[in-house]
């Protein structure tokens, strides 16, 4: 067994705790680390995808323990492809936060930054559905220092928000697992598929319910429409290279969407019919006008790029309750997409706010910014991926998306939505772009009250970052045929669990009746092992590895 | 027992989702407090209940209870404890510097209902 699937989230954990023990004071020290810790990162994350590119499924035992009792991580295609996602963002993301100096304007951004890293990895890897939920709250509490690092009034309140809204989710989500816990006796993923298949039809009320909660907390991750009211005012409170960073956390919502109900509720599971196309899909539709028209209604810009966010998350579910191995494909490709789309964006309503001087995120009179034409170019980018026109990715991942719904019932919905939601959404961006780019020409000549927004230090490093974001998105666009190729792979394998469940469960751990010269301990695990059938439990020795 | 268990758990939650429904800082966590002990006791009680036995086995022994959940219940509450410390930190910062505890900003909510929620609910915090 190798360690490889451990690293990732070893390897931040250990530079977090460095850098908050060793390095506290020295903000270069912290710097370079964290900047070294994120490309190890990202060399491990390709590391870790080319091993799976060929269809193998790893698996590390923690512990040694084997599956049922111990958790388990494992890199298959979807879990690799994400993590891969994540640590080209992050590297990105941290330059952003380096060359604009937010990491400076409070305490502990680098080693709060590595364990946001580390709980969204662990989330994307691990097996087990209540370390799926440990993970949560890993880079749930990380995100909440993130959320307020710097401080300020406003930002204070949304974080409180933030907060409460999500110990809410979890609060939700522990609810979700004791039902599910109760109907099967088993919180592995793997464990969990099979025995959800053997359960009577007949007697489905409490699964039934156990799908539903879960469902309900990954919709809160991914803001779908009535359980998206933390978003728009904390992604635009948020300090932008976060507010980027959090462009993954939606995504980690609908990667569990995709991960629990292909493997453990299977599209063709009588138990859990309906759930998809009868509530997923038209929640998503309206997640999706309800964002793009956000976009038009917003009366300031962060909160724009916000409510486009969960637009495209709307466009991005809707895929994905099509339930079919297209409509999964579409949803990851456009996943992708709008993760770089949505932190490119971020990071320029920063660049733009810094740089506007007293009317900063309003739609107000301004003179014009501070190398201007940049910044518009790439707003203009940034905004033609977000919105979907053709040339760049958004615009083929729409393509993708409108041709994985030919197959749903609810095609001419999901056509509409999608094509109107687009046209408010192109109407919203361009607005944005004309008043703070164009209109601002216009106004110089009638009133300066010239008030040079403070310098930003080293830019060049600040536009690199962002210049990268669209970067991915045009390599993203010209490789869009063989990228596809791999996404339709991974979706193929998502919907063939068989492989899944087998290495999951099969593989040997670590011998648990072994004749060990401990007499006392060896009976008692024996016991466990001829007592399968005891009245109260089934799992009976799975605890000693679960309870931290 | 079983009804006694359900009766509690139920009605923690109730009155947890009633404090979170006050929207100002320190009813709300109370609130998720009470909602955190609510998901404490049902995963708890999620393995089934029984009485007197023990959570570890040894030879000739027949019954037991499920020790998964009472590790999974330690992990939930040193969890929610956690999120709990962090929660009421934010609440006092957030307090400190907006001089008041309501959860929804008054410059965006309705004036009067912030209003009408200082003069029913004066001094929550």
């Amino acid at each position: 067994m190798t360690h490889w699937l451990v690293l990732p989230i070893v390897l931040p954990a250990m530079l977090a705790a460095m850098l908050v023990l060793a390095a506290r004071y020295h903000l270069v020290i912290q710097r370079v680390v964290s900047l070294a810790g994120t490309t190890a990162l990202l060399g491990l994350a390709i590391g870790l995808f080319w091993q799976a590119s060929d269809g193998t499924i790893s698996l590390y035992q923690l512990g040694n323990w084997p599956a049922p009792f111990g958790i388990v991580l494992v890199g298959d295609r979807l879990s690799t492809l994400m993590v891969l996602i994540t640590c080209v963002l992050a590297p990105l993301v941290l330059l952003y936060a380096i060359g604009s100096g937010w990491d400076s304007r409070g305490r502990h951004f680098h080693p709060l930054f590595q364990f946001q890293l580390m709980g969204i990895l662990g989330a994307f890897l691990t097996g087990d559905a209540f370390n799926l939920f440990v993970f949560f709250e890993v880079l749930l509490i990380a995100s909440y220092g993130l959320m307020i690092h710097s401080g300020g009034q406003k930002r204070l309140r949304a974080g409180s928000q933030y907060v409460l809204y999500n110990l809410l989710g979890s609060t939700l989500f522990l609810f979700a697992l004791g039902t599910l816990y109760a109907e099967t006796g088993t919180l592995n993923m793997a464990d969990l598929a099979q025995r959800v298949a053997t359960l009577d039809v007949g007697d489905s009320s409490g699964i039934r319910v156990a799908a539903v909660l879960l469902l309900m907390v990954f919709a809160v991750k991914a803001a779908i429409l009535p359980l998206h009211f933390w978003l728009p005012a904390s992604y635009a409170e948020a300090p932008a290279p976060v507010a980027a960073l959090f462009a993954i956390m939606t995504k980690v919502g609908a990667y569990c969407i995709i991960r629990m109900y292909t493997l453990v509720f299977p599209p063709d599971l009588e138990l859990t019919q309906g759930l998809f196309d009868v509530w997923l899909m038209p929640a998503a539709l309206l997640t999706l006008m309800l964002g793009m028209l956000g976009v038009l209604g917003a009366k300031r810009i962060d909160r724009m790029v916000a409510f486009s966010v969960i637009g495209s998350m709307g466009m991005l579910l809707a895929s994905v309750s099509v339930f079919t191995q297209t409509g999964i494909t579409a949803a990851l490709y456009y996943a992708i997409h709008s993760t770089f789309a949505a932190a490119a964006l971020f990071l320029l309503v920063d660049v733009i706010r810094a740089r506007r001087g007293a009317a900063a995120v309003s739609f107000g009179d301004a003179p014009p910014i501070l190398g201007g034409a940049l910044v518009a170019g790439m707003f203009f980018v940034a905004a033609i991926a977000m919105t979907g026109l053709p040339p760049l990715s958004g615009f083929i991942g729409k393509l993708l998306i409108l041709d994985a719904a030919r197959s749903s019932d609810l095609m001419w919905w999901v056509w509409g939505a999608i094509l109107v939601g687009s046209l408010i959404a192109v109407v919203g961006f361009s607005r944005a772009g004309s008043v703070i780019f164009w209109k601002a020409h216009q106004a110089r000549d009638e009133e300066i009250d010239v008030e040079t927004p403070e310098a930003e230090p080293s830019t060049a490093l600040a536009m690199v970052s962002i210049g990268g974001l669209l970067a991915v998105m045009i390599a993203l666009t010209i490789a869009a045929g063989p990228v596809t190729r791999v996404l339709s792979a991974t979706s193929a394998q998502l919907f063939n669990t068989a492989p899944y469940i087998d290495v999951v469960l099969t593989t040997p751990g670590k011998q648990i009746n072994s004749d060990h010269d401990d007499d006392h301990e060896a009976d008692g695990v024996k016991a466990a092992e001829d007592d399968h059938d005891g009245p109260a439990a089934s799992d009976g020795h799975g605890s000693t590895v679960k309870d931290n | 027992m079983e009804l006694l268990v359900a009766t509690a758990i139920g009605a923690l939650t109730a009155a947890g989702i009633y404090m979170i429904l006050r929207l100002r800082t320190f009813p709300v966590i109370i609130g998720m407090s009470l909602a955190s002990y609510a998901v404490n006791v049902f995963l708890f009680a999620s393995g089934r209940l029984a009485i007197n036995a023990p959570p570890v086995l040894t030879d000739g022994i027949d019954t037991y209870v499920d020790p998964l959940p009472q590790a999974l219940a330690l992990t939930a509450i040193v969890i929610s404890f956690g999120m709990t410390a962090v929660a009421v930190m934010l609440a006092v910062g957030s307090y400190l510097s907006a001089d008041d505890d309501l959860i929804n900003d008054p410059d965006v909510t309705d004036g009067a209902r912030a209003d009408n929620l200082s003069q029913t609910d004066g001094g929550a915090s």
